[in-house]
């Protein structure tokens, strides 16, 4: 923690703060004041979201309470709105997609940062990047047009032979459904995995893996036992921002999660996530439906929020330790 | 000996095997992206012509037509958006960089949260602010919500580019009697003018692929752009409708009308790049 201080860090900060406390001219604090009246309106925006989903979907929660969250019925006809086959659809195809996401961001990861030739570095990471500024609606237009159909031989082979696990069991319609959800949102996943632990395994110091080099350690024994456990924090940082990506993608993977509104352990089962009930249902809602779908908004709202903020912090906490000299 | 020239094997054979894996996912997560690429561009090539891009939609059965309006409407909205949120956000940025504090702190944490806010919540955010006080979809409503995307982007990295200006240069301006409202305006702004546009391409990049918040908020729009308050049709909205339509004439349109989208995107990223890239170099 008492690293020395540079000339650099007090001319960047103290010099500068006195400068903040000096008697500013009118010029100066309107200007200051204009700046820091957007910067504040991104609090505002954060405040005045909660606060106007929580109204809207008022009526939605004093009608049903707890039971929109445990209710799993959801029929417009009779007003009854329950949300937990949309929720456990979110919690199945984002764990889908973590179980893919996360060991192949490592391997891309470690490959960029470690094990990747340094003129091929560059450009590789460039397409990895790419891969986050994909249109959500393109690749769900390749998912549902190409990957599906790739998926559903595979998909009716496992149900023939592996249909015994309640996970593969039968029927299998067509390629759309929580398998492919899950997949489509490994691919949004992977770039933000791969860049935050990718910038955490740089902060890793030289010292770190030539000691255990010098041991006589192979690369892959410095990376797993020096690298990886000094990156760790970072790591769990960029699985928690990747979970926050996934839980709150919408339109690929309502392109490829079929359907259904059902609690099933099946993965070949058309189904729906929170995101994807709200997309498809809004436009043939009307009055209660509203706020029911709202109120799922705001359920959507908490979730992202909380694994967001968790993530961020982490990610702050490491940075901070990586420049601190670390423990 | 022996078992020792054993463990030594075993070593190295772990050792090839999870370089090779490493190699292998890295293959797969590029490979991925170039088999989207290629699809949207073959398919998108095959069906995108002039009419495409200047007639309006026909009745299904009759062949031809093309998404005018559609290309119109995110033109409106992507510009409209632009100009409500890359004012705020460098306004944000700029107090970020050069006042922050205590305060500045708090407001990138609250911007970096904000980036993770799903768009569909922020669709539905725009819905219960605009339409329904306003008691129709519009193309204002929908603008509002892109901006509102656009904006912890572009707050974030124009905090990047102006931090990335040399204190000096700062100080040197400062020592010459010069206000800081001016120092920052006539010194550190033109020096992260390019970081501080590319962040400004890329958040519109972003948001011109943008669908879910614009169910909740533009609607679509058959007959073409008829004011801010009304209801707008837009590219990748009729992208989903097209694409989880049973129809393979539409099928075919929403293809080509992915193929601008990504034209769209990759001239930005690359153009971003080669800006940034002679930056540095």
């Amino acid at each position: 923690m008492a690293r020395p201080q540079t000339i650099e860090d007090q001319t960047h900060g103290r010099a500068w703060r006195s400068l903040l406390r000096r008697p500013a001219s009118p010029g100066d604090r309107l200007f200051q004041g204009t700046t820091l009246l957007a910067a504040l309106s991104l609090l505002g925006l954060l405040l005045a979201m909660a606060a106007y989903l929580f109204y809207v979907a008022w009526p939605s929660i004093a009608r049903f309470g707890v039971r929109f969250l445990t209710g799993s019925t959801w029929d417009p006809v009779k007003e009854v709105f329950g949300a937990l086959p949309a929720i456990y659809g979110t919690l199945l195809t984002s764990a889908l997609a973590m179980l893919v996401a996360v060991p192949v961001s490592l391997g891309v990861a470690i490959f960029l940062a470690e094990l990747s030739p340094r003129w091929l570095r560059a450009p590789a990471s460039f397409l990895v990047e790419m891969l986050a500024a994909i249109p959500s609606v393109v690749l769900g237009l390749w998912g549902l047009f190409v990957m599906a159909p790739v998926l559903y031989p595979l998909e009716k082979w496992l149900a023939s032979s592996l249909g015994f696990v309640p996970l593969f069991r039968g029927p299998v319609f067509g390629g759309v459904n929580f398998l492919a959800g899950g997949l489509i949102l490994s691919i949004m996943a992977l770039p933000i995995i791969t860049a935050v632990v990718r910038d955490a395994i740089l902060t890793v110091p030289a010292a770190q893996r030539e000691a255990m080099l010098a041991l006589g350690a192979t690369r892959w024994e410095a990376i797993s036992q020096a690298v990886l456990p000094y990156a760790r924090s970072g790591i769990v940082a960029a699985s928690i921002l990747g979970l926050g990506r996934a839980v709150g993608e919408t339109m690929a993977v309502t392109m490829v999660v079929g359907n259904g509104y059902r609690l099933t352990a099946r993965l070949f089962a058309p189904g729906n996530t929170m995101a994807s009930k709200i997309a498809t249902q809004f436009n043939e809602a009307s009055g209660l439906e509203i706020n029911a779908l709202v109120e799922l908004a705001l359920v959507l709202f908490a979730v992202a929020l909380v694994v967001n903020l968790a993530g961020r912090l982490l990610v702050r906490w490491t940075v901070a330790r990586a420049a601190g000299g670390g423990q | 000996m022996m078992g020792a020239t054993r463990t030594y094997m075993r070593r190295r054979a772990t050792n090839y095997t999870m370089i090779a894996l490493c190699g292998l996912a890295t293959l797969a997560a590029v490979g991925i992206l170039l088999l989207v690429l290629g699809y949207t561009l073959v398919h998108g090539i095959a069906y995108l012509n002039l009419e495409f891009v200047t007639q309006t939609a026909r009745p299904l059965g009759e062949p031809g037509g093309g998404m005018r309006h559609e290309i119109v409407g995110t033109m409106v909205l992507v510009g409209l958006a632009s100009l409500l949120g890359i004012p705020v956000g460098l306004l944000a940025g700029t107090y970020l960089s050069e006042f922050g504090g205590r305060v500045g702190s708090l407001v990138r944490l609250v911007a970096d949260v904000l980036t993770g806010i799903p768009s569909v919540v922020v669709g539905i955010f725009a819905y219960a602010v605009l339409v329904r006080p306003m008691g129709t979809f519009s193309a204002l409503s929908a603008a509002v919500a892109l901006a509102i995307i656009m904006l912890p982007v572009v707050a974030r990295t124009t905090e990047e580019m102006m931090k990335l200006v040399p204190q000096t240069y700062r100080e040197a301006a400062l020592a010459l009697g010069i206000p800081r409202w001016r120092v920052i305006v006539s010194v550190v702004v033109p020096g992260a003018t390019v970081g501080i546009v590319t962040g400004s391409m890329l958040a519109v990049a972003r948001i011109a692929g943008e669908t879910a918040p614009l169910i909740f908020t533009a609607l679509g729009n058959r007959f073409g752009f008829a004011g801010l308050g009304e209801p707008i049709a837009a590219l990748p909205l009729q992208i989903w409708r097209y694409a989880v339509s049973p129809y393979d004439s539409w099928h075919q349109q929403a293809w080509a009308a992915a193929f601008l989208l990504v034209m769209l995107v990759l001239v930005i990223s690359v153009l971003v790049r080669w800006l940034t890239a002679s930056r540095h170099g």
